[in-house]
């Protein structure tokens, strides 16, 4: 049973407050080198974990000394969850970028944009509502469940 | 530089998104008359709570799972007849599907016979799900 990592909460909330000007400065400018930093960011902090993720740092040495008291913690897989679904709509931008289609581009990044105002400003959790469905998707379990089988129900 | 129209709906539209989510989040709703009872007794082999049971759907990538957990668990210790029990949506997909869950923490409110009174998806508050309790 792998160790769950626990983070201060308030910084992916603080990443996501910076996460979304730049989302929409790229919106606005197109500018293909901010997309790719802000897809590098989403990468670091989808793979290494939000903690390592610039923005984190950023958090650690400027804004949590100024902060009173210890925050709230939490898992640091959802917070992981949701820069990975920011990875993927920056990437999918990045593919829209070398496509040529503005529309691909306007779209995933409006998508990342409003994940990451949703986070920053209402600490909106994208895996509780994003992640069943995409296993209730991609699952090929049967549709019906039989009866005769007895769920046996360990706790998480 | 492009129109700045598409960014402010984008971000008023998200705002508006973000503000009734956060109202309907963790209502609990009732179902009394509704087709969609499920007699979950004859599926589980695990006992259910005298009075209630309450059965709560979570996932691994769910910061809000572990607060409904903390609070659910509370409640069910404190009040006699109450069971509740957290168990991993990715485990039981066919459930989920049949009942129609789709984001977690989803919790059931069973009555003593295993059949669904309501359910809220969102952490609920604390006085709503006394409320249920007491009700049932």
């Amino acid at each position: 049973m792998r160790d769950v990592k626990i983070i201060d909460a308030r910084g992916p909330r603080f990443g996501a407050f910076i996460t979304a000007p730049v989302l929409a400065a790229i919106f606005i400018t197109g500018s293909v080198p901010l997309l790719l930093w802000q897809t590098i960011v989403f990468l670091i902090g989808a793979t290494l974990g939000p903690s390592k993720s610039p923005y984190a740092y950023i958090y650690r040495k400027l804004i949590r000394p100024r902060l009173k008291g210890e925050g709230p913690t939490e898992d640091s897989r959802p917070p992981q969850f949701a820069q990975a679904v920011g990875a993927l709509f920056s990437i999918v931008a990045l593919v829209g970028v070398s496509l040529g289609v503005d529309l691909i581009v306007s779209v995933a990044i409006g998508f990342a944009l409003a994940a990451s105002l949703l986070q920053g400003i209402f600490s909106y959790c994208l895996g509780c509502e994003l992640y069943l469905l995409l296993v209730r998707a991609t699952s090929r379990s049967r549709k019906r469940s039989s009866v005769d089988t007895p769920y046996f129900l360990p706790s998480l | 530089m492009k129109s700045l129209l598409p960014l402010v709906s984008i971000v008023i539209g998200t705002l508006a998104y973000g503000i009734w989510n956060k109202a309907r989040s963790g209502r609990i709703k009732l179902r009394p008359n509704s087709t969609l009872v499920h007699v979950i007794r004859e599926k589980w082999s695990v006992s259910l709570g005298e009075t209630a049971t309450m059965v709560q759907f979570s996932s691994v990538f769910c910061a809000t799972c572990r607060a409904t957990r903390t609070l659910l668990e509370d409640i069910a210790q404190s009040t006699s007849g109450v069971v509740h029990l957290d168990i991993d949506a990715e485990n039981y997909l066919d459930l989920v599907r049949e009942l129609d869950i789709r984001s977690t923490p989803t919790t059931l409110f069973l009555n003593h016979f295993g059949v669904e009174a309501g359910r809220a998806v969102g952490v609920p508050k604390r006085d709503q799900v006394l409320k249920v309790l007491n009700t049932l």
